[in-house]
């Protein structure tokens, strides 16, 4: 077939077109028609279909988004200076330092192709915080896969530890943390996140609008080949189903060192100022990234789409128009500021040309050749896609999930026994050390990680003079999601505020990546509205605001949905990284829990290793008392000696990182039923180690705070003594260091 | 003049801040100098820091010994003026012929990122004479090509000339033949090192403090050929 231009549109209105291969239903391929007054052209159609798929328009997701808006304290949020809706969200840490951060999915091409599917997950992520304006200062990954010891998993895992230290150390960004989860829903559908940081001052906030008629419109960084052609249609919008054809080609190719160089490339220009907008190409490459320009600037573009330089030269306009080839920006700058622009990519080894010009006609068009094959409102691509609220329903399945309540299950009766539950649960794979996996990532590059994995959140400083930073936690429990989504979300949330809270910093913004089943079951749609609710509500709570975040929907294989993920990320602000609390305790500390300890072991790891259970209602969500906790961690700082969130697996797990942490053990005192003290994942809780001449100091604390304080013996010798049995660390290690090299190394 | 430490940035480096933080935490001037300039300012010495210059296309460090820059680094090197070479930049002294040998991809085939136990086997470098001869130390490790390689020969030579800098101690991580971290030429002006100095300067944000003698050393040296 020939060219099809806006003139053959209109001759030949009813040509049959490939919609539905491009991912849209009939209703959306006749509103198209309704919107142009005409049937769409090929590139057209090519442009609302990647545009108006699931992963770019939230089209099932956006009723439900609302509320991270519109729940918010009456005088709003002061610390939000860029809130959600641009590239992503920028928060005020303090003395003119500003922070963005964000976390996106990249799960669907991870499966298909891991290493490429999480290096260019890493490669997407880094180019949005860069598109604010903001130096990338780190990154993380929360990851999800199947069982651990599952064939596929082996694929998996592996290619995407690769891919993500491939790309991201070649970057230069240092990998502060994250998650590893194993799950058997998540076979066939892992979850691969990533989350990225950046920083920048106040008045170096750049945002996604193309400002100012008769400014230029530069492509700049790498060439556009086929890679990755209909990637969030065809690939991260519908699920995967047995024996479909491959979906490879729908993967994106990373290149790590033109990403570096793009980085820089684009620091230097924003900072000589040079630039009047930019916006980074990901998802949906060039359709989105001028839409989305004209849509929030002047309202009118022209493109001259074969300028675009290609690293193939038969790509045909609509595939340029769809692809997702990485590494690429698009940047508005004026006529006069052109040369200097250049000269800045030509010193950085970076190709750019003028691909377009913003105008005020009110419509992007779209030439090639001297032929008009685009011609169409810039919002109703961008901006004002379908808007679906999607049937919901909730699962029948629920009341017996949460009538099935743990307390059936045996427990350990003796000390003994609680014991080899320890060595277990510390072996097992979601308890199990992951430095196989972290060590693959750099931690250090640019000098400023002050905490990093197995510690219970990322820190960074951002000013070295002041001593500045941020920390930086991702959390979920998918279980918990399972057996209530809205206080799974909460929870979600509460572990993650706390993950920053124990460290002495300060919450501050969240950030989320909701990955879920297919929005077309009403279930899975009710999970996702449920934890929506919850998530907003709970930040309202907490009184920080959503920031900005990605949905994955269509995490299924057939008819099988993965857990509700609702992966939360909390960002906290510390004035003096110097005096940050880690994980690790000395010897002579006295230990303390702070919080109270209920039986809760619904969704636990206790539940799941050792009974594979999955039932009851989750524990009890208390955002007050997490709230107090934080700021009992707060006050700590310079005097707290160690902190560390009790969750995953109960105290005891929490004691014994702490103990492998240090090399130094601990003389315990357990109090009431050793198994729940053990074991128990009731929430707001930590472990807190101070000198003992400190001991009256926290107490105090705690008492004004309204925190409960227990006090749980001295840090001393080479193992843990329960009172009765005693674990060595050197035991521990062994339990805990063996498991994922064994099964990946 | 004595002070004043050059830092290479080729596109693709990465670690050249914490290069020159370190310079200055040893109390030296940083200079940042550009691969693509063909004239080396007024320098005493210079390091080539760790990244993946040229995204360690066609092979780790071939491409950047080509770089303008390096030919009057080469020239002042064979002259005598100091040259620390950290991890990628050991790899381009390398493929300079400024030391023997090469790296090659780690054994076990994974980039690794670790606290690394190493031992200063010479103190008679530009480099090293702060430390004590035997002292281990823990400086981050992290790289995905480190396994030193070079003929039995060429190994025999450097051991006999006491030209091994540091090795591992320990389980070997990488590969490497004879444990070896790190080698001088023979006047002892350029040091190649796998391990990251740079990134052990501040318990803060490192290890250990472990790394900070390598810049001290090269400040001592300096002043003492002044």
């Amino acid at each position: 077939m020939g060219l099809d231009t806006v003139s053959s549109a209109s001759a030949h209105p009813e040509s049959e077109q490939p919609f539905a291969e491009l991912g849209l239903k009939p209703d959306e391929y006749q509103s198209i028609r309704e919107i142009l007054g005409r049937r769409p052209t090929s590139s057209e159609l090519a442009m609302y279909s990647v545009m108006w798929s699931e992963h770019c328009s939230y089209k099932s997701s956006k009723v439900h988004l609302r509320q991270f808006g519109e729940k918010k304290p009456a005088e709003g949020w002061p610390q939000l200076l860029v809130g959600i809706g641009e590239n992503a969200g920028v928060v005020d840490i303090g003395d003119g330092w500003a922070v963005t951060f964000k976390v996106e999915s990249h799960n669907h091409p991870s499966y298909v192709e891991p290493y490429q599917g999480a290096a260019t997950g890493i490669g997407g992520i880094v180019r949005d915080i860069l598109s604010m304006g903001a130096r990338p200062i780190a990154v993380m990954d929360p990851l999800r896969f199947g069982p651990a010891d599952a064939p596929d998993t082996r694929r998996v895992l592996p290619g995407v530890i690769s891919g993500i230290g491939g790309y991201g150390n070649c970057l230069g960004l240092p990998n502060i943390g994250g998650e590893v989860v194993f799950d058997a829903s998540y076979l066939g559908n892992p979850l691969v996140n990533a989350l990225c940081i950046g920083a920048l001052r106040h008045d170096e906030i750049h945002l996604a609008s193309a400002k100012g008629i008769g400014n230029l419109v530069v492509l700049y960084g790498a060439r556009t080949g086929g890679d990755g052609i209909g990637g969030v249609s065809v690939l991260a919008s519908e699920t995967f189903s047995e024996g479909g054809p491959t979906k490879r080609p729908s993967v994106q190719v990373g290149d790590p060192f033109m990403e570096k160089l793009l980085i820089e490339c684009t620091l230097e220009v924003l900072h000589a100022g040079l630039v009047e907008g930019i916006q980074d190409l990901g998802g949906a490459g060039i359709s989105c990234a001028t839409s989305e320009l004209a849509s929030n600037g002047e309202g009118g573009m022209h493109v001259w789409l074969d300028r675009v330089l290609l690293r193939d030269p038969t790509l045909s306009p609509e595939e340029i128009l769809m692809s997702e080839s990485q590494e690429r920006m698009c940047a508005i700058v004026t006529p006069a500021d052109l040369d200097a622009f250049m000269a800045i990519c030509n010193k950085w080894e970076v190709e750019a040309v003028v691909i377009g010009e913003v105008n005020n006609s009110g419509r992007l068009t779209v030439e090639w050749h001297g032929e008009q094959i685009v011609d169409v409102p810039p919002r109703s691509v961008a901006h004002d896609g379908p808007v679906y609220s999607r049937p919901m329903q909730r699962p029948a399945y629920l009341d017996a999930l949460q009538a099935d309540a743990p307390d059936r299950l045996a427990r350990p009766a003796t000390a003994e026994e609680v014991r080899s539950t320890l060595l277990t649960l510390i072996a097992s794979p979601n308890l199990a050390s992951k430095s196989w996996i972290t060590d693959q990532y750099d931690r250090y590059v640019l000098g400023n990680t002050v905490l990093a994995q197995p510690e219970d959140s990322g820190m960074v400083r951002v000013d070295e003079v002041t001593g500045r930073g941020v920390a930086v936690s991702t959390d979920c429990n998918g279980r918990f999601a399972k057996l209530d989504p809205y206080n799974g979300a909460k929870l979600a949330l509460a572990e993650a505020y706390r993950n920053v809270g124990v460290t002495g910093a300060v919450p501050l913004a969240v950030t989320n990546c909701l990955n879920f089943g297919s929005p077309e079951d009403p279930e899975v749609m009710w999970q996702f509205a449920e934890a929506a609710r919850g998530l907003a509500d709970g930040c309202l709570e907490l009184n920080i605001p959503v920031t900005g975040g990605n949905v994955s929907f269509y995490n299924q294989t057939g008819t099988t949905a993965i857990l509700p993920t609702p992966v939360v990320g909390v960002l906290g602000v510390i004035e003096d990284v110097t005096k940050r609390t880690s994980i690790a305790w000395s010897d002579g500390d006295v230990i303390f829990q702070l919080g109270e300890t209920r039986d809760e072991f619904a969704g636990s790891e206790w539940a799941h290793v050792m009974h594979g259970h999955l039932g009851g209602l989750p524990p009890k969500v208390d955002l007050a008392a997490e709230i107090a906790l934080a700021s009992v961690c707060a006050d700590g700082l310079g005097w707290f000696h160690a902190a560390h969130d009790i969750s995953d697996g109960g105290l005891l797990i929490a004691l014994a990182e702490m103990a492998m942490r240090s090399g130094v053990g601990a003389q315990l005192e357990p109090t009431g039923d050793l198994f729940v003290w053990s074991f128990s994942e009731s929430t707001a809780r930590a472990v807190v180690s101070v000198a003992a001449e400190d001991a009256q100091r926290l107490t105090a604390l705690c008492a004004s705070q309204g925190v409960a304080l227990q006090r749980l013996g001295v840090v001393a010798g080479d193992r843990l003594d329960l009172g009765g049995p005693i674990v060595t660390i050197a035991e521990l290690r062994e339990a805990h260091e063996a498991t994922i090299p064994a099964l990946f190394g | 003049m004595t002070s004043r430490i050059g830092v290479v940035t080729f596109p693709g480096s990465l670690d050249d801040r914490d290069a020159a933080r370190a310079i200055r935490a040893a109390g030296g001037d940083p200079i940042a100098l550009w691969h693509g300039d063909a004239d080396l300012p007024d320098v005493a010495a210079v390091i080539l820091p760790g990244g993946f210059s040229y995204g360690d296309y066609l092979r780790c460090g071939a491409i950047a010994r080509f770089a303008p820059i390096m030919e009057q680094i080469v020239a002042r090197a064979n002259d005598g003026m100091p040259v620390l070479g950290i991890c990628n930049g050991f790899q381009i002294l390398c493929e300079s012929h400024l030391l023997p040998g090469a790296l090659t991809r780690n054994d076990h085939l994974h980039f690794i990122c670790r606290d690394q136990k190493v031992r200063i086997e010479s103190t008679h470098t530009a480099w090293t004479a702060d430390f004590t001869a035997g002292q281990e130390i823990v400086i981050p490790l992290k790289n995905g090509e480190g396994g030193y390689i070079a003929d039995d020969a060429t190994l025999n030579m450097l051991e006999a000339e006491g030209r091994v800098v540091a090795t591992y101690v320990g389980p070997n991580p990488n590969g490497s033949r004879r444990a070896i971290a790190g080698i001088t030429n023979a006047r002892g002006n350029v040091v190649g090192l796998m391990p990251h100095p740079e990134h052990a300067i501040d318990a803060l944000t490192g290890p250990t403090t472990d790394g900070l003698p390598f810049f001290t050393s090269v400040l001592t040296s300096l002043l003492a050929s002044r």
